[in-house]
C-alpha cells in the first residue's frame, strides 16, 4: 500500500524536474507575488516622497509657497480621467485573453497604451507651459520630481505592455491559462495608477 | 530533453545539485543562477571589501594614534571614515547575510533553488558594479561626508564622489530589495508541504524578518538619496538650507532607513547564533517560538525608532519621548533572545571548538553593545554623548562584536559543508582569540573617550585623549592580525 504510493510520487518529480528548463517550471508560479512584493518596495519610494511633500506642507507657513504661479486643472484632471479609464480598458485586455481571445487582448492593450502615450504627452504639454521651473522654490521641484517620476513610471509600464503586444504576436505564447505577462503588466499599471490619484489629489487638489 | 535518456540523473543534465567536485571555477564568475554558487559569489566578494574595509579601518586607526594629523591629511581622513562605514555597511555585512540566506535557505526549506534564480543572479552582480563604483570614488575625490552623508555638508564638499556614493548606494539598496524579494517567496511559498511555517529553521525566521525590514525601509532611502542628487545635480533646494530647503527632513529619510538597517544587519546572524549554539552544546533551542516571534517584534519595532538618532536635531519633546520609549522597548524582544540562547547552552554538553568560541564571542560583545544602546536610547544621557566616541563604541560591539563574530561563528560552522573540506581547528581558535582580544581593545576604550567628550569623525584630537587612542589602534592592529590565520 505504502511503496506504490511513495514510487509514483517519485516518478512525478522526475517528470517534473525533467520539464525543468525554465528556473520556474518545477514549481508553482510565484512571479505575481514576487511582483506584489516588488511594488510594495515601489510604493515605499512613493510613500517617501509624498512623506517629504507633506511634512514641507506642514512645516512651513504658507503652501504652496508664496509666488508660486497656480496650477492650471483642466488638463491634468482629464489626463487623470484618461488614465484611470485606461486601467479599466487594460481589464478588459485581460478578460480577452482569459477567454483566449488573443485579438481581443491586442485591441485593448493597444488601446491602453495609447491612452497612456496620450498622458505621457499631456504631462508634457503641461512642463513646457508651466510658469515655474525645478530650482523656481520648493513646491515646483516636488511637483516635478513626484510627477516626473511618476512619469518614468508611467514609460516603464508602456515598455511593458509593448513587449506584452509584441510577445502576443508569437501564436500560443499567451493562452487562457498562461498568460503571466498580461497579469503583471496590468497589475504594474493599475499600481502606476493608484499612485497618480494619490499624486494628484495632494499635488493638485489640496 | 537528453535528461529522459538517463532517468537516474535528471538533475544533474539541468545543471543543479553538481557536487563541488563537478563545479568549474568559471561557475563562480559567471552569470551562474544555481542558489549555491550565488552563495559563494556573496561570501567572497563580501569577504573581499570586508579585507579594503578593515584596510580602511586601520588607516584610521594609525592616524588617530597621534593627536595630529601627520599620518594622512584630514581630508583625506574624512573620505576614508565615509567609505570605511559604506563599505562595511553596504558590501560587507550585508552581502555577507545575503551569502548565509542564498546558500542556506533553499536547503533548510526544501526547495530545488530560490524563488526566482535569474534575479538572484542579477541582485548578486549588481554588488561587483555598486562596490567598484563606490572605490573608483577615490580618483574623482570621494564623499567626505560620513557614511550618512547629512546635507549641506554632502552638498558642498567633494560633489563628484558624493554623486558616486549616491549611485552606489542606489545600486547596493536595490540589490538588497531585490534579495529580499527572492527570500521572502522562497521562504513562504517553497517550503516542503509538510514543513510549516512552525517547522522552519530559525534562520529563516530571521532572514524573513530581515527580508521584510529590507522591503519596507531601503526604497525610502532610495526616495531620499534620488531627492539628495536633484538638490547636488540640478540645484534644487530640497535639503539645502541654502536654498530653504529642510536638512532634517534628510535625516527622517535616512534614518527610516538606516536605523532598520542596523536590524537588516544584525537579524540575519541571530538566525545563525541560533543555528550554531545548539548543535555546539548538544541540546535544541530554548524557546523557539519566542526566538522566531521576537525577530518580528524587533522588525516592528525597528521600524518606529528611527528619530533616537536624531535626539539633538531639535526634535520637540513628545517626539524625543516616543522614540525614547520605542527604543528602549527593543531591548525587550531582544532580551528574551539572548536569555533564549543562553537559556539553550546551559546544562548543555558544549564543545568549545572556533564556531561556538565565536558563538559564546557573540553572545558577550552584542550584550555590551545592546546595553549601551538602552543607555544612549535614554534622551538626557545621548544629548551628551551624541556624536561622541561612545557612539563608535556603541555600534562597533553591536556591528563587530554581534553581526561580525555572529558571521564567523556560522562561517566555521557551515564552511565543512561548503567546501567539503575541514578547516584547521586550532587556527580558528587563534582567529578567534585574536580577534576577541582586538575587538575589546579597540573598542572599549572608545566608551571613556565618548565619556570624556571626544568628538568622532575629527582627524586631529585633544592630547589628553592620547594614552586611550593607542590602545584601540593597538587593539585594531590585533585585529588585522587575527585576519592572517583565516
Amino acid at each position: 500500500m505504502q511503496s506504490p504510493t511513495v514510487n509514483e510520487s517519485q516518478t512525478v518529480h522526475h517528470e517534473v524536474e525533467v520539464q525543468a528548463h525554465s528556473p520556474h517550471g518545477s514549481h508553482p508560479d510565484h512571479r505575481l507575488f514576487g511582483l506584489v512584493l516588488f511594488l510594495t518596495a515601489e510604493s515605499m519610494i512613493f510613500l517617501g516622497m509624498f512623506a517629504t511633500l507633506l511634512i514641507y506642507r506642514f512645516v512651513l507657513p504658507a503652501w504652496p509657497p508664496e509666488g508660486t504661479p497656480e496650477l492650471e486643472l483642466f488638463l491634468p484632471g482629464i489626463n487623470t480621467g484618461i488614465l484611470v479609464a485606461s486601467s479599466f480598458v487594460m481589464h478588459r485586455g485581460q478578460a480577452a485573453i482569459k477567454r483566449n481571445d488573443v485579438a481581443g487582448l491586442q485591441r485593448w492593450f493597444a488601446a491602453t497604451a495609447a491612452m497612456g502615450a496620450i498622458f505621457l504627452a499631456g504631462q508634457l504639454y503641461e512642463y513646457f507651459h508651466l510658469e515655474f521651473g525645478v530650482t523656481t522654490n520648493i513646491f515646483a521641484s516636488i511637483f516635478y520630481a513626484l510627477t516626473g517620476f511618476h512619469g518614468l513610471h508611467v514609460t516603464l509600464g508602456l515598455i511593458f505592455i509593448g513587449f506584452v503586444l509584441m510577445r502576443s504576436r508569437n501564436r500560443g505564447h499567451y493562452t487562457s491559462e498562461k498568460h503571466f505577462g498580461v497579469e503583471a503588466s496590468e497589475l504594474y499599471w493599475h499600481f502606476v495608477d493608484v499612485v497618480w490619484v494619490i499624486l494628484f489629489i495632494l499635488v493638485y487638489l489640496l | 530533453m537528453t535528461a529522459t535518456e538517463s532517468p537516474t540523473s535528471p538533475a544533474a543534465v539541468s545543471g543543479r545539485d553538481l557536487g563541488q567536485s563537478q563545479r568549474k571555477w568559471q561557475d563562480y564568475f559567471s552569470f551562474n543562477t544555481d542558489h549555491k554558487v550565488i552563495g559563494i559569489q556573496y561570501l567572497v566578494t563580501s569577504f573581499f571589501f570586508f579585507f579594503i574595509g578593515g584596510a580602511l579601518a586601520n588607516v584610521i586607526r594609525t592616524e588617530l594614534a597621534t593627536p595630529d594629523p601627520d599620518f594622512i591629511q584630514p581630508e583625506l581622513y574624512n573620505q576614508i571614515f565615509t567609505l570605511h562605514g559604506t563599505v562595511m555597511i553596504f558590501l560587507w555585512i550585508i552581502p555577507a547575510g545575503a551569502a548565509f540566506g542564498n546558500y542556506l535557505i533553499p536547503l533548510m526549506v526544501g526547495a530545488e533553488d530560490m524563488a526566482f534564480p535569474r534575479l538572484n543572479a542579477v541582485a548578486f552582480w549588481m554588488i561587483p558594479v555598486g562596490g567598484t563604483l563606490l572605490l573608483s570614488s577615490f580618483l574623482v575625490g570621494a564623499p567626505q561626508a560620513g557614511w550618512t552623508s547629512y546635507p549641506p555638508l554632502s552638498l558642498t564638499a567633494s560633489q563628484t564622489g558624493q554623486m558616486f556614493w549616491i549611485l552606489s548606494v542606489l545600486i547596493l539598496g536595490t540589490s538588497s530589495i531585490l534579495g529580499s524579494i527572492n527570500f521572502i517567496t522562497t521562504i513562504l511559498k517553497m517550503r516542503i508541504p509538510e514543513m510549516g511555517i512552525h517547522d522552519m529553521p530559525l534562520f529563516c525566521w530571521s532572514m524573513l524578518a530581515a527580508s521584510v525590514l529590507i522591503l519596507l525601509a531601503t526604497p525610502v532611502l532610495a526616495a531620499g538619496l534620488i531627492l539628495l542628487s536633484f538638490d547636488l545635480l540640478l540645484g534644487t533646494n530640497f535639503f539645502n538650507p541654502a536654498g530653504g530647503g529642510d536638512p532634517i527632513i534628510y535625516q527622517h529619510i535616512f534614518w527610516f532607513y538606516s536605523h532598520p538597517a542596523v536590524y537588516i544587519m544584525i537579524l540575519p546572524f541571530f538566525g545563525v547564533i541560533s543555528e550554531v549554539l545548539p548543535v555546539h552544546s548538544r541540546k535544541p533551542i530554548f524557546g523557539y517560538r519566542a526566538i522566531a516571534y521576537s525577530s518580528f517584534a524587533i522588525s516592528f519595532l525597528g521600524l518606529i525608532v528611527w528619530a533616537h538618532h536624531m535626539f539633538t536635531s531639535g526634535t520637540p519633546g513628545w517626539l524625543r519621548m516616543f522614540f525614547m520609549a520605542t527604543t528602549m522597548i527593543i531591548a525587550v524582544p531582544t532580551g528574551v533572545k539572548v536569555f533564549s540562547w543562553c537559556a539553550t547552552i546551559w546544562g548543555g554538553k558544549i564543545e568549545l571548538n572556533s564556531s561556538m568560541l565565536f558563538g559564546l564571542g557573540f553572545i558577550s560583545s552584542f550584550l555590551i553593545g545592546g546595553l549601551t544602546g538602552v543607555m544612549v536610547a535614554a534622551v538626557p544621557f545621548d544629548i551628551h554623548v551624541h556624536d561622541t566616541y561612545f557612539v563608535v563604541a556603541h555600534l562597533h560591539y553591536v556591528l563587530f562584536g554581534g553581526s561580525v563574530l555572529g558571521l564567523f561563528a556560522g562561517f566555521y560552522h557551515w564552511f565543512p559543508k561548503i567546501t567539503g573540506r575541514m578547516f584547521n581547528e586550532p587556527l580558528g581558535r587563534l582567529h578567534f582569540a585574536l580577534t576577541f582580544i582586538g575587538l575589546n581593545l579597540a573598542f572599549m576604550p572608545m566608551h571613556e573617550l565618548g565619556m570624556m567628550g571626544m568628538n568622532r569623525r575629527i582627524a586631529l584630537y585633544d592630547p589628553q585623549f592620547q594614552p586611550l587612542n593607542v590602545l584601540s589602534t593597538i587593539g585594531s592592529y590585533i585585529m588585522a592580525v587575527s585576519m592572517v590565520p583565516l
